[in-house]
């Protein structure tokens, strides 16, 4: 069920790109608006067709320019969740989901329903559903499609912060259903970063970089485009309890980390986003700091970048987490590899959405 | 009360109405979502009806059914009778002089839908034809209801074209319009007085019933 794109265009936008999703997989697309990462999705659904494509799922052709093929649109069995939902208004979220199978069965979509948390509302209207809600009768209705590929177009950016957050989750619990590969386009770098097994950048209609989610966000040159500002870490951490001041206490390898209030209760797994540019790093464990969280690491590389900026990657107990600092900060540590080290972080700098569950195996 | 000739207009009426419901689908969702570079030329082609006098119209809808001309010619080979003065040919002139009426608004109703909307149903399986009864239909349903009331409406009132094509034959060509005017030449002010407003109530019920219906319509989408 591997799906495997390779398309070449020139105008309206330019566009070459190759690169291909196995299943289970969740691929991301990430890069400014304008880049071309949405017309890559329409072209895997057939709603845009480039110059020079081929587009495959598991063998089966939906478009090869080279011998004229080009399945159209409705006899490809595809996905699509569209960023603003284009739910059809004069359905009930059922119906709409029923829409979506060649023979509407009520009970399949009931059940796809639920899958989604929204049992009890399948005779609303999209009118009468919050953002949230149409993105998850949405979502049910791309999954009712029984997809060979799974395509999300910006699902996410129509609804507020809290609402992300939860779907997020949604997401990540729902990916031991998800069989098919996934592409997910996306700008958000910190919802690639928690929902991706592997990203591509793209950037002019090409791909810049392509890589696992912690490779591709630990690259400075990678993420130029995007913002040096995103290169940050995943340390999974297990949450171990809630301190009398609104705290949360998780462990990580290494020792405890001390997070604004989470809310998951204790023995919940996980990963805590670490943005490089908030770590401070220090030789001895450091005293007389308002920071709460210090945790002991080992330098394992430092990489130089063009500017005035390097990135030291650390090792916490077996996991990565990644400190950019001045290339003068480096020198008066006089920081090497194998050297033992602390990484400061502050409480207060770890961002509620940028905590998010253990992803779900598919 | 000239009961021949009000059912000879809601005759006509129903008959274009059923000929221009299919063909305000067609080519109103052609004009809509279509993109080429004549569009403008058939836009303004089809309204043109709306702008002609009844007369001039008529004039040239005359001359082109006349036995002399292609189209002539091939209706009495086919039929065995002129299309002129005839039932027939006030049909085929009704449905013409009413394309405006019904592809206009069906057009617009058309238009009114989101694109992202037609791409969804086809990325949920459904074929071009499932699409336009599941999805699009639907929700040009307003639109079209306003095209088909419309045409009815004016087809009922349609008077120069009408008597230019068909003439004022009763029971075959001359509906309420020449029926009312003919009263009125022969001074039954009171027989022309009842025509008019029994179509002024019909025309009256038949587009409170459109408003009706797309409020209700857009209550139920909103």
């Amino acid at each position: 069920m591997t799906l495997s794109v390779a398309l070449q265009a020139k105008a309206p936008i330019p566009l070459d790109v190759a690169f291909s999703v196995v299943p289970g997989e969740l691929l991301a697309l990430v890069g400014h608006s304008g880049s071309g990462k949405t017309t890559i999705l329409r072209s895997i659904a057939g709603l845009w067709r480039p110059a020079t494509a081929r587009v495959a799922v598991d063998g089966e052709v939906w478009l090869d320019t080279g011998s004229g093929i080009a399945l159209p649109t409705h006899r490809r069995h595809v996905g699509v969740v569209f960023q603003n939902y284009a739910l059809f208004p004069h359905m009930t979220a059922a119906q709409n989901v029923a829409a979506a199978m060649d023979r509407p069965d009520p009970a399949e979509a009931a059940r796809l329903l639920d899958l989604v948390n929204l049992h009890g509302l399948s005779d609303r209207k999209p009118a009468q559903l919050s953002g949230g809600q149409q993105q998850r009768v949405a979502l049910a209705r791309a999954l009712a499609r029984k997809p060979a590929a799974l395509l999300l177009d910006e699902p996410f950016s129509a609804v507020d912060r809290a609402t992300r957050e939860r779907l997020h989750a949604e997401i990540l619990a729902l990916r031991a259903h998800l069989k098919m590969p996934v592409v997910l386009v996306t700008h958000d770098m910190n919802e690639a970063q928690l929902l991706a097994d592997r990203m591509l950048v793209i950037e002019k209609g090409s791909v810049v970089r392509e890589g696992t989610t912690a490779a591709v966000m630990a690259d400075p040159d990678a993420l130029r485009a995007m913002g040096i500002r995103e290169v940050a870490a995943l340390l999974p951490a297990i949450v171990a309890g809630e301190e009398e001041d609104g705290l949360t206490r998780l462990t990580t390898a290494t020792g405890p980390l001390f997070l604004p209030g989470i809310g998951s209760p204790p023995g919940t797994r996980l990963r805590v986003r670490i943005m490089a540019h908030e770590v401070i790093l220090s030789r001895t464990r450091p005293e007389g700091l308002s920071a709460q969280n210090i945790l002991p690491c080992t330098v394992t590389t430092i990489r130089p970048g063009d500017g005035p900026g390097v990135m030291v990657h650390l090792a916490v107990g077996a996991e990565e987490i990644l400190a950019r600092i001045t290339r003068r900060a480096a020198a008066q540590l006089a920081l090497q590899p194998g050297d033992a080290a602390h990484a400061v972080l502050k409480s207060l700098s770890v961002a509620r959405d940028h905590i998010a569950a253990e992803r779900g195996r598919g | 009360m000239d009961w021949t000739a009000l059912t000879l207009s809601l005759e006509l009426a129903a008959w274009t109405v059923a000929i221009l419901l299919p063909v305000s689908v067609l080519a109103g969702r052609w004009l809509a979502y279509g993109r080429f570079r004549a569009k403008g030329a058939v836009e303004a082609l089809v309204m043109l009806p709306l702008v002609l006098p009844p007369t001039v119209f008529g004039f040239y809808l005359l001359v082109a059914f006349g036995r002399n001309s292609p189209v002539g010619a091939f209706w009495q080979e086919t039929f065995g009778h002129q299309l002129v003065f005839t039932f027939e040919g006030l049909v085929v002139a009704s449905v013409i002089f009413n394309l405006p009426f019904a592809i206009q608004p069906a057009q617009r109703g058309f238009e009114a839908i989101a694109v992202e909307l037609r791409e969804a149903a086809a990325t949920c399986g459904m074929s071009p034809w499932r699409s336009l009864w599941k999805v699009e239909l639907p929700l040009a349903w307003p639109g079209l209801m306003t095209a088909m009331v419309l045409t009815f409406a004016h087809t009922l009132g349609e008077f120069g074209i009408v008597l230019m094509v068909g003439g004022s034959i009763p029971g075959e060509t001359k509906t309420i319009a020449i029926a009312i005017y003919d009263r009125v030449q022969g001074f039954d002010m009171r027989g022309a007085g009842i025509m008019s407003a029994a179509l002024v109530a019909i025309s009256f019920t038949a587009i409170a019933i459109t408003y009706w219906l797309s409020a209700r319509i857009g209550r139920r989408l909103a």
